[in-house]
């Protein structure tokens, strides 16, 4: 399945000469929601080039720039299809495109409009006058639920073999391979990697600290402890011990990647928070694995 | 952003007033609400919301703001930091 559209311009009902013009990225998804907005009305839809990627993350790495800006209005013949000189653009496409070269390169004026698609027929509708609350970013339950996957689906690259060690070991260390066994392994490996990927992430607001690490570390700490309750006759203190250090270590690993999802925090205060926690996560993981060979020496 | 606040006194965002024309480019671009015109020039208000995502700093006509922006991801800074050392050859971000 292909994610790109063509880049070019797109017409949007029957747009004339005095149309508002709208960039988007050549994502399928931010294309087919922008069209689907502005459904009804008569708009040009410049498409950039961004190789698939949505006009926030391609404005972070530049292809949602000011040369395909200049490069895709020249290409199309942008000024003899418009009487007006005048682009209308995604709020989170300025980190990679400058307003005022733009115009110098094409004689365009760059408005930044809103943040959501959702918010273009209010703001063409309001004489392409911003409101507060167009201009504000969101990160609602649901905006952070969906963005969970992501963190999900790329530990299951580390998390399933690190699970199915953990069971095969769990079975050939004298216990056997029943389901009594090998099910609190199985729903541990489970419940810390959801801990820190969905359940820190959703809490995120309520957590106590702005660290994202101490978040995750948090949701961690309650998981080991309610899985130390559930099995409280069955645990060596060993056992607990390693609980304590590494639910909470991944968890908190897990809740940090989620930085890259929220649309707030800065690249210096990932950075500090990457230096102070993650060699914090590593020892308490390397005594976890000291006590987990000592318990099964003594 | 409401409800919403990372770890203070760290972003790298810095605004040379003398330079400001006050043109307002700063204040339409910035999606966390750092700045206010005042008196015909810029401001920052809330530094500590500041995301450097380098919005500002790119579309201010006279280069009165400078940010050490980029993407505030851990994985994407593990991956610079492996590429730095050579452990892996792309050194782009996350998304």
């Amino acid at each position: 399945m292909s994610y790109l559209v063509p880049p070019g311009l797109y017409a949007i009902g029957m747009p004339g000469a005095e149309a508002p013009v709208v960039v988007t990225a050549n994502y399928k998804m931010s294309y087919d929601i922008v069209r689907s907005e502005l459904a009804g009305r008569s708009v040009w839809l410049l498409v950039l080039e961004t190789f698939g990627i949505n006009v926030w993350c391609a404005a972070g790495k530049g292809t949602f720039g000011t040369d395909e800006v200049v490069r895709r209005v020249q290409a199309t013949g942008l000024d003899s299809v418009v009487s007006h000189r005048q682009l209308l653009l995604p709020i989170l496409g300025a980190p990679g495109v400058a307003a005022h070269a733009v115009a110098k390169r094409t004689g365009f004026r760059v408005r930044y409009a809103t943040i959501r698609a959702q918010d273009l027929p209010a703001f063409l509708d309001n004489g392409m006058v911003a409101t507060p609350a167009m201009r504000q970013l969101t990160f609602t339950v649901a905006e952070r639920l969906i963005l969970t996957p992501i963190e999900l689906v790329s530990s299951v690259k580390w998390a399933v073999p690190f699970t199915v060690a953990l069971v095969l070991l769990t079975g050939l260390s004298g216990l056997g391979f029943s389901l009594t066994t090998l099910l609190p392994v199985i729903v541990a490996c489970v419940g810390t990697v959801l801990a820190g990927a969905v359940v820190a992430p959703v809490l995120l607001p309520w957590l106590p600290g702005k660290s994202f690490a101490v978040k995750g570390a948090e949701v961690g700490f309650a998981w080991a402890a309610i899985l130390t309750w559930w099995r409280s006759e069955g645990l060596a203190w060993h056992d607990t011990m390693i609980l304590f250090l590494a639910v909470p270590a991944v968890s908190a690993f897990l809740s940090l990647n989620f930085t890259g999802s929220t649309p707030f925090t800065s690249r210096s205060g990932v950075k500090k928070e990457m230096r102070l926690s993650l060699p914090v996560m590593a020892a308490a993981l390397v005594v976890a694995l000291i006590v987990w060979c000592a318990g099964r020496v003594f | 952003m409401n409800g919403f606040t990372y770890l203070a006194n760290v972003a790298t965002l810095q605004l040379d007033r003398e330079t400001c024309i006050g043109c307002g480019m700063c204040v339409e671009v910035c999606p966390h609400q750092v700045f206010a015109l005042e008196r015909r020039k810029a401001e920052v208000r809330s530094l500590d919301n500041c995301m450097e995502c380098g919005a500002c700093a790119v579309n201010c006509p006279v280069s009165a703001l400078t940010v050490d922006a980029g993407v505030g991801c851990a994985s994407g800074l593990i991956n610079e930091w492996l590429a730095s050392i050579n452990v892996r050859k792309t050194g782009s971000g996350c998304c």
